[in-house]
This record gives C-alpha cells, structure tokens and sequence, in this order.
C-alpha cells in the first residue's frame, strides 16, 4: 500500500481519536454518545497501522485495493453513528414533547389554584363572622367526635 | 377549601361526590383566533353539559385570550406540538379530573356542535363502545365539500383499515369523535405524534376497544390554514400509509388492566 495513504489514514483517525478525547475530558461529551465515537476511532486507528489486518479485511470483502476496505469500515461507523443519533432525537423530542404538555398542565393547574384562592380570600374576607362560627361546629361534627 | 363546606356546596364548585356523568369538550387550535370564539360559543350552545377545554398549541396570536373570554379553560402549550400532541394533553387533563366522557372538536369550526348529541346517544345506547367517531361519508346527504384527491385519499385508509380492522370504517381521519374512560386512558398514555386519526384507529382496535361511527354534517372550514396543505399531503399519505403496515407488524400489547382478554389467550388449554 501506498506510504502516502497510509500517513493520510493513521494522521486522520489519529486526530479523529484526539479530538474526541479531548472533547470527553472537557466534558462536552456525555460517556454515553462518546463510546461509539471512541470506538470507531480506535478501530480506524488500528486499521490503518497494520497493514496486514486491513488487507486480510479487504481479502474477505473482496476487496482489490486494501485501502478501500479502510473507508467502508468508517462508512459504517457514519452509518451506525447516525442511526444512533436519529434514536437519540426520537427520544428527546419525544421526552420534550411530554415535558411541553405537563408544564402546559401544571400551568393552567396553578392558575386555577391561585384563581381559587382569591375568591376564597375575598370571601373570607367578606364573612368572617360567617368563617369563625363554621369552624367550631366542623370540629364538633359527628364524624370528627368519632 | 375545608372552612366553608356548606358555602362551597351551594355555590356550585365541582362538588366531590357526582352522581351524573362529567363531560369534556377538547377544542385543539393553533392560530385559530378567527373562529375558536365562535366554537366554544356553539359549544356552550349546544352542548351545555359539557366543559370546555382549548389547547393552545403555542399559537403565536390571540387564540388563548379569545379563548378565555369565550368562558373555556385554556392549556397553552410553550410550543407547538402538532395536532397529536394537542390532542393527547387533552386526554391528559379529561384523565387526570375523571371525566368520564371527551369529545374532540377542532378549532377551525369544521365540526358542528349541534352534532355532538349525536355522538352521545350512540355511546349511551351501546355501552360496549369506547369510541364515537363522526363519519362524513355515511350521510346521504354527500354534503362535505373535499377536494376530489382528499376524498380519494381518505377512501384508501378506509378500504385498508375496514380490511385491517374487519369492520366497515367509513371516515378514518376524522378528528370529531366521542370517548369513554377507557379510551381517554389509552391515549393519555399513548397517542400518535402527527397525523393521528387513522393510527388511533388501529390502536381502538389493538386494544380491543370498540369504536362505532355515526353520520354526521360537517361545515367547510371557517377560516385559518388546515394543518393539511397541499405540499405536506403526499408526506401525509406516505407517513400514514407506513404507520398502518408497521402498526401490522407490531406485537399485540399487552392488555391493560379491566380490558378484554386476548381471543388466544381465552382459546389456550
């Protein structure tokens, strides 16, 4: 195999494999998506050091040109990748969505409490002779003596 | 709330023993400022028996004040959802304050409220059904005003899910539909995103709810955008006709609690 290639290969997914470290060690990366980045990385790193490996790939593949085993092996990684992320969105979108309508809920909730409530202020306010007599002869109900 | 009883009694709050039966109207809208005043006018109208509940489904315009000043409870969504959503937080709120009945109605004024009782005599008359739907193609009347490609659109969901259901469903995207609890706790939990008529549908039947329909007249649309435009009616197609063959390739749910055992189940041994 070409050298040239093989310099392209092992400098790109030496950095593709960088980048993400540095990324997990800032914390911009939640462990869980960083795995499968570390992962292909890895891999492609690994391939494109050892030549061998890649050309038994290619063998199996039947593939002529070893090098090109190389970038069917990312291409599936891009796919799995982007599998993985469309999973991810269905389940934030579908997380916000539920989060959407219980605010919405809680919301109209609490309006209605607080609405309540000021009704019930001014008609306390308005019987209070009314509030002091109900509450003893509450107390003294035949439910609460038993 | 506990200081008062008797005032509270007489003054007619929700008390906590009902003997009647609670109804919910949900009036679904999304920038539909022009007509929601006039459906939960025609509501209250028609329908006094039933509260009345909009979702704003984060309209960007006066919807949820013109809903409040027409006497509805408002739910107001931070952003829009779609219809699906809407739909569901409705399902939601009749779940969570025990009505025992919802009826669907959107809020571009295309469903007519004088029809609700309709609806209504249907599931009081066949207690087994847990869901009414409003069928526009079972009047002889032929008075819905659609465009061709949509009526033909609309007669292909039928035939499959008549097929797929075996029994006759004549007018499967229709939104204007009655529910009993148990249907209302179904799609609490569960309710399709977009485009969720046909697909709840297949979900009545998957759980071995029952639905039924009954003719009703539907107005053409009193103003606004139908959330179906021309461009998206392909992608409509499309999506509903996949959510269908996908729904066939899903695994039975498990029955819920109280319903109806599986025919496989009962048949084993």
């Amino acid at each position: 195999m070409d050298t040239r290639i093989q310099v392209i290969a092992i400098a790109g997914s030496g950095l593709l494999l960088l980048i993400v470290l540095e990324l997990v060690r800032r914390k911009a990366f939640l462990e869980r998506y960083a795995l499968l980045w570390l992962l292909s990385g890895i891999v492609l790193l690994g391939l494109s050091i050892w030549q061998g490996v890649l050309e038994v790939v290619a063998d199996l593949a039947g593939i002529v040109y070893p090098p090109n085993a190389l970038f069917l092996v990312a291409f599936g990684f891009v796919l799995v990748l982007l599998l993985h992320f469309s999973l991810a969105v269905s389940r934030l979108s579908d997380q916000s969505k539920v989060l959407a309508q219980r605010l919405a809920l809680v919301e109209q909730r609490l309006e209605e409490t607080d609405r309540r409530a000021r009704r019930g202020q001014r008609r306390v306010g308005t019987s209070s002779e009314l509030d002091s007599l109900n509450e003893a002869p509450d107390l003294a109900s035949p439910a609460a003596r038993k | 709330m506990t200081v008062l009883p008797q005032l509270e009694g007489s003054v007619g709050i929700h008390s906590s023993v009902r003997a009647e039966n609670t109804y919910l109207a949900v009036v679904p809208a999304y920038n539909e400022q022009e007509t929601v005043g006039r459906v939960i006018g025609s509501l209250h109208e028609h329908a006094p028996d039933f509260d009345v509940l909009v979702i704003d489904d984060g309209s960007t315009d006066t919807t949820r004040e013109v809903g409040r000043a027409a006497g509805a409870t408002v739910v107001r969504h931070p952003f829009n959802l779609g219809i699906g959503g809407a739909v569901q937080s409705g399902f939601v709120y009749a779940s969570e304050r025990g009505y025992d009945y919802m009826v669907q109605v959107d809020g571009d004024g295309q469903h007519c409220a004088d029809q609700i009782p309709k609806l209504r005599r249907e599931m009081e008359t066949d207690r087994r059904v847990d869901m009414v739907c409003g069928s526009r193609f079972l009047t002889k009347e032929r008075e819905y005003p659609a465009p061709v490609s949509r009526r033909t659109g609309i007669h292909i969901f039928a035939f499959m899910l008549s097929r797929i259901i075996g029994q006759r469903v004549s007018d499967p995207t229709s939104g204007f539909r009655l529910y009993n609890r148990r249907a209302i706790a179904l799609f609490a939990r569960d309710y399709p995103h977009d485009y969720p008529e046909v697909e709840a549908v297949l979900m009545v039947h998957h759980h071995r709810l029952r639905m039924t329909e009954v003719p009703v007249r539907m107005r053409e649309r009193g103003g606004g955008v139908s959330s179906i435009g021309s461009g998206k009616s392909v992608y409509y197609m499309i999506k509903v006709l996949f959510a269908i063959l996908i729904g066939l390739a899903r695994a039975r749910p498990v029955p819920e609690p109280g319903e109806e055992a599986p025919v496989a189940a009962s048949q084993a041994l």
